[in-house]
């Protein structure tokens, strides 16, 4: 096992090389200048022009920028913003924890729905139940998240009044952050208001960023779980007269789910991305907002020290998926 | 018998049990502050987060107009060779004393000469720490402007400047220009923590800082100590709501009582609805079509009026503004002083507009409108009227190509000299002063420049900018801006689209809110009914 973690680890070197390399030379490639964008209208002198160049290190050879941000980046400094000149890790640190607070809780969102409704839909193929789930997981997958998320708080926020429009938590509470999850903190406070606010909030903007990963995971347990379940040994099994729910649950379940990790694992990666536009209707305060900001503000250090972070946790994610695939079947670690 | 008496007693004690309940006032904005140190920085969204609530300035706008009036300064005068300006301040401010700061004494002329200081100081540790950052304060030319600024006595201020400047006084109203706490700021320099200043501001103003939760919300309360008196609000929240369709989902809720910059669509349906208020008012604002005057044939003032009178303002308004501007005839907004409501504008009228092109000679031309790729406050959508603007044109027998750049690269080519045709382009005021338009963007001295894309530079008109500029008699400044206005009107730089109208949406119980014409938004003298 140790081996197989280090073989993996040692992959991920060249990839983190590579992301580095994407991460400087994409904001650079698209057109727009930052301080331009800076002064707008009001315009600049082309002597104060200049004098930012130098402040910002622009004026220097490309070679040279990429070789400081990635010296920077083993030293764990990713330069200060262009734009509210903090470092740039305490700006994603500070944001992280809600993106991660709000796609923890969409996936299980995903988890918790799509795994059993892909199994039930597997069990009960070519019923109205089968084509029922197929067919609302087919609109969800399919389904524009920005108009998705409009839509809900319409009806929930908007005409029902069930739900906050917006937010992490009503403003009658303030809460300290210590671990930036807002439904830990306030049960690290002790105040249970809170708690059920963070919780309140999280309902619309969980199921408007779970709904595609739901749709994934769902379609993807059916056709594992209808590939596991043509498979001799589940026949034998039923055969040889076990319950049907040792069979579903214990034989085949187990196997289907192989591929089903893999398709979680992956979700991780879409839930930041999706995470870019829920975060911006419902104005949570996380990383794809800010994401958002910087780059059209052209904040190459924000840009290129969140992107570099964000494919950092995504790789980690994806062997810790790996690590799972090995647990559950032992012959992948060799 | 007993019961009812019981019942009455608890509701008695439940009654005198329950507190006071503070007053707090929700403001869905559109986006983050940058920082709150606004000397730092250009954007609105960080002032209505920093100046607009913490600071004051010597001067300031008097609310819903463009008018000075005396603020920390109670009043000042101007040498008669306009070069030596005296301020006299008010000895009752106080900054304001926070969990971070307790000041020990009250503002005075160091704190003033430490605010500009710290601009433009190169050995100030503030001037350091931001390595002459102070993008607003260069860009009108304070550095320059300012020859030096001495300290009468404790409550007394002197600026002596390089040269007259009209404009000097209300560029003092203007946010870079909040006056900062010396003992506050100097304090943090021994400290070795001088940044804190941009996290954990300390002003004058009605509101102090509380917290900031990135992204999320600001906290302020009003500041017991604020000169004018305490606000009827206790607290103000600014709920950060980047989408305009969730900020009036958000209103609509009772999640907040006030928010900016609607969707222009969703007037209509604000103004129906029975718990909320649309206050509305003309923006300080233009967005023009400027030719290159530069450039044949743009070169020839009857082909520009042509032009304009081949334009179908009114047609512009409906369908880009969606109701929400009004056409403009002048380079400066109706509510600025010194507007020329006499000037006629060119009437539209293809027919016309054909004919004198023929006249001047100009046939099958192609030219390039250029669209910009982004919304401003001034214009909602570039690319829709440059479509407008290119049927138009085709009507008179003009072939326009409209052209876009990425917006920074579209500034960048546009303050090109021998950039080609015809730019959109517009401006927002920063002070109420016409120099403020008329100065910036048609000077000679902003050929060149993404100020003056017209690259216009026309003698007489020039003349009369610079003149007014160095009066200090306002009546005598409005005089030559109105004879500047016909100037241009006959030389026709630009073709001048429209005035945004500017609406803020709020709960009806929400008293004493005015619109900022200079588009700040602030919460002084702001009630909730109960």
């Amino acid at each position: 096992m140790l081996r197989f973690l280090l073989v993996k680890l040692a992959q991920l070197v060249p990839t983190f090389i590579g992301v580095t390399i994407v991460a400087f030379a994409f904001i650079r490639l698209l057109p727009g200048d930052p301080i331009l964008l800076m002064a707008g209208e009001r315009g600049i002198s082309a002597e104060r022009y200049a004098q930012l160049q130098s402040q910002f290190g622009f004026d220097r050879p490309l070679i040279v920028q990429y070789w400081d941000f990635l010296s920077g980046l083993f030293r764990g400094d990713l330069g200060n913003s262009l734009v509210t000149h903090s470092p740039v890790i305490h700006e994603f640190m500070s944001r992280f924890p809600a993106t991660m607070e709000l796609s923890i809780f969409a996936l299980a969102f995903a988890v918790i729905i799509g795994l059993p409704a892909g199994v039930i839909a597997a069990i009960r193929r070519g019923k109205t139940l089968d084509h029922t789930i197929v067919g609302i997981s087919l609109t969800g997958y399919s389904m524009p998240i920005f108009w998705w998320g409009l839509l809900l708080i319409m009806l929930f926020s908007g005409t029902l009044g069930w739900t906050p429009v917006s937010g992490r938590m009503s403003f009658i509470y303030f809460i300290q952050p210590v671990t930036g999850f807002m439904t830990i903190d306030s049960l690290i406070a002790g105040d249970w208001g809170a708690f059920l606010s963070a919780l309140h909030h999280l309902i619309l903007p969980a199921i408007v960023l779970g709904t595609i990963p739901l749709a994934v995971i769902a379609r993807q347990t059916r056709s594992s779980m209808l590939e596991v379940l043509g498979e001799d040994y589940v026949r034998t099994a039923r055969a040889k007269g076990l319950s049907s729910y040792r069979v579903i649950m214990v034989h085949t379940l187990r196997n289907a789910l192989i591929s089903v990790i893999t398709v979680i694992g992956l979700q991780v990666g879409l839930l930041l991305a999706g995470a870019i536009l829920t975060e911006t209707i419902f104005s949570w305060p996380g990383i794809g907002k800010w994401m958002i900001d910087a780059i059209s503000r052209r904040d190459y250090p924000s840009v290129q020290g969140g992107l570099v972070l964000i494919a950092f946790i995504v790789m980690i994610v994806n062997l810790l998926v790996d690590v799972a695939y090995g647990v559950v079947n032992p012959r992948i670690r060799h | 018998m007993k019961k009812t008496l019981l019942a009455a007693g608890v509701a008695a004690m439940m009654m005198s049990a329950t507190p006071v309940m503070a007053k707090t006032l929700v403001y869905c904005s559109e986006g983050s502050p940058e920082g709150f140190d606004p000397s730092l920085y250009t954007t609105g969204t960080t002032f209505d987060a920093s100046s607009k609530t913490i600071y004051n300035r010597l001067v300031q706008f008097k609310p819903g107009t463009t008018e000075l009036e005396p603020a920390i300064a109670k009043s000042w005068e101007v040498s008669d060779d306009g070069l030596e300006i005296t301020f006299h301040l008010r000895d009752d401010v106080d900054f304001q004393t926070t969990d971070y700061f307790t000041p020990s004494r009250p503002l005075n002329a160091d704190d003033v000469i430490w605010t500009f200081e710290r601009q433009m100081d190169k050995d100030n540790p503030y001037y350091k720490l931001a390595n002459g950052s102070f993008e607003y304060f260069q860009s009108m030319s304070m550095g320059e402007l300012i020859k030096s600024i001495e300290k009468v006595d404790d409550h007394t201020v002197k600026f002596v400047l390089s040269e007259p400047n009209a404009p000097f006084v209300a560029n003092l109203g203007m946010d870079f220009a909040s006056i900062h706490s010396k003992e506050y700021e100097e304090q943090l320099v021994d400290e070795g923590k001088p940044e804190m200043a941009n996290q954990q501001p300390i002003g004058t103003g009605p509101f102090q800082f509380l917290n900031y939760q990135e992204d999320a919300a600001i906290r302020y309360q009003a500041n017991p100590d604020y000169f004018r008196g305490k606000q009827p609000i206790d607290n103000l929240v600014f709920a950060i709501t980047p989408d305009a369709q969730v900020r009036y989902q958000k209103l609509q809720a009772g999640e907040c009582q006030v928010m900016p910059f609607p969707n222009p669509a969703d007037v209509d349906s604000m103004k129906q609805n029975d718990d909320i208020q649309v206050l509305q008012e003309a923006g300080l604002n233009v967005a023009y079509l400027a030719y290159n005057t530069t450039q044949k044939p743009f070169d020839k003032p009857e082909v520009r009026k042509a032009l304009n009178m081949a334009i179908n303002k009114q047609a512009i308004i409906d369908a880009v503004f969606q109701g929400a501007g009004q056409t403009a005839k002048n380079p400066i907004p109706p509510t600025m002083w010194s507007y020329n409501d006499d000037i006629q504008d060119d009437q539209y009228d293809p027919d016309k507009a054909k004919q004198m092109l023929a006249d001047a000679g100009v046939k099958n031309l192609e030219m390039n409108i250029w669209a910009m790729p982004v919304q401003r406050p001034y214009m909602p959508n570039a690319r829709r009227t440059a479509e407008l603007m290119q049927s138009d044109l085709a009507k008179v027998g003009v072939t326009a190509n409209i052209v876009t750049y990425e917006w920074g690269e579209y500034l960048k080519r546009a303050a090109n000299k021998d950039h080609d045709g015809a730019v959109i382009l517009g401006w927002t005021g920063d002070n109420g002063d016409p120099d403020n338009f008329m100065g910036t963007l048609l000077s000679c001295a902003g050929v060149g420049t993404s100020n003056n894309v017209a690259e216009f530079c026309y003698q007489p008109f020039e003349d009369l900018i610079q003149k007014a500029r160095t009066l200090d008699d306002q009546d005598e400044r409005a005089k030559l801006y109105r004879q500047a206005q016909e100037v241009f009107k006959e030389q026709a730089p630009w073709d001048t689209l429209a005035h945004s109208t500017v609406f803020m949406p709020m709960t009806k119980n929400v008293t004493g809110y005015t619109i900022d014409p200079l588009g700040g938004h602030s919460f002084e003298g702001v009630d909730i009914e109960e």
